[in-house]
């Protein structure tokens, strides 16, 4: 980050996504599915990978048609582009994992109003050329993937003991099931955003001394 | 599912499964606007009337799909049957009451994309409900989306008078609110459901 060109390189707009911007821990968005589907690591994974292919492919198609969209009906336009894909992926998944289907439900097509991919495709892929918007938008979905699985883990191992269904703790563990329930989802990534809060704090404590 | 009663299904929705603090549906508005109360009362009105046209909306459509065999159209007709219902909202209100449109700001035009209104309307097809638990389904939605935002406003504004620990401040703190309203919330659990 040290460069003082003011086009940030590709590789720069790739990581962004994924730290210094991360949709679920900086930016808080897209909270709806982060905290509905993350009871467990495989919800997450699927969520996430579901995201990013509707995310990278809308924002390449929004690039490419960035010079044609009249400007006053731009919103709409993004929203009809991005529900396409989403119809995609839905049945994409009912074709290749019922059980991930059935487990994430509505939320799959509910996608389609994730803010995420409309503040991409807003911020960033109506004013860059494809191959920009496609890596930013490849980072910001890995970035959402990670949020996803560090969020379903930990509710996973909590509250059931097992992490992608491998038990961890044997039979003696008494799982935590509010973990698992609507409250722990609240509470566990209130704990993550602490964290990087605190972490955060500290940072800054240091470069003061 | 088809069985529940209209008030069974309004009572189910507004309570035990609430759309915000059960169904995680509608989450930035309810982080965002939740900070006053007299902001928050207008969101969740409008925010309902919205989940009600919306819901009766996509009745009719999902109908007029079915019969034609379009089902791969339903989302993204749902989704511009919305916007152009908020579009609607948008102008009452802008005729209505110009300080309440400045208020609400940006999260007006948001209400296309929260999650709750589309959620209405898929979990409505979903669930295959009728007319009349459709109607039932979406005013308990919205009513309960109203209470949620109403109750987290209330907490948030005494909170502004104590004094926190600097890490605390900000969006952690309103989740590990929202975590506490949503447990309160489990103790509906069972309220509506026949024996």
């Amino acid at each position: 980050m040290t460069t003082n060109t003011k086009q940030p390189t590709n590789m720069e707009q790739f990581l962004e996504g994924i730290w210094k911007q991360n949709p679920v821990f900086v930016m808080v968005l897209g909270m709806c599915p982060t905290l509905a589907v993350t009871v467990s690591a495989f919800n997450a994974l699927g969520m996430g990978v579901a995201t990013t292919f509707v995310l990278v492919f809308s924002c390449a198609l929004i690039s490419l048609l960035r010079k044609q969209i009249p400007k006053e009906v731009r919103i709409a336009t993004y929203i009809v582009i991005i529900a396409t894909f989403v119809t995609l992926v839905d049945y994409i998944i009912q074709a290749v994992s019922l059980a991930l289907y059935d487990a994430l439900g509505a939320f799959i097509q509910l996608i389609v109003v994730n803010c995420i991919i409309l503040g991409r495709a807003e911020a960033h892929a109506a004013k860059n050329p494809p191959l920009s918007a496609s890596l930013n938008a490849l980072g910001m979905g890995i970035g959402f993937t990670i949020g996803l699985l560090a969020l379903g883990s930990v509710r996973e191992i909590l509250g059931a003991g097992k992490l992608f269904d491998i038990s961890l703790f044997g039979a003696n563990f008494q799982p935590w099931v509010v973990m698992v329930l609507p409250p722990g989802g609240f509470f566990v990534l209130g704990g993550w955003l602490l964290f990087f809060a605190w972490l955060a704090k500290r940072k800054e404590a240091r470069h003061g001394k | 599912m088809e069985n529940e009663t209209l008030g069974q299904i309004f009572i189910i929705t507004l309570l035990s499964s609430n759309f915000v603090l059960a169904m995680f549906l509608g989450l930035c508005p309810f982080l965002g606007v939740s900070g006053k109360l007299e902001t928050a009362v207008p969101m969740g009105i409008a925010t309902s009337f919205v989940m009600l046209v919306a819901s009766l909306c996509s009745y009719a459509l999902n109908a007029l799909l079915t019969h034609f065999g379009l089902e791969f159209l339903r989302l993204i007709s749902y989704i511009v049957v919305i916007a152009s219902a908020v579009q609607l909202v948008e102008m009452v209100m802008k005729k209505f009451s110009p300080a309440l449109f400045r208020a609400l700001g940006i999260y007006l035009p948001l209400i296309t994309t929260n999650c709750a209104v589309l959620g209405v309307a898929l979990f409505q097809t979903a669930r295959g409900y009728n007319l009349g638990q459709s109607v039932a389904f979406s005013l308990g939605g919205g009513l309960g989306f109203t209470l949620a935002l109403i109750l987290m406003a209330g907490v948030r504004e005494r909170l502004k008078l104590s004094n926190l620990p600097g890490v605390m401040e900000g969006t952690a703190l309103s989740l590990m609110l929202a975590g506490l309203l949503s447990l309160a919330f489990m103790g509906f659990a069972g309220v509506g459901v026949t024996r």
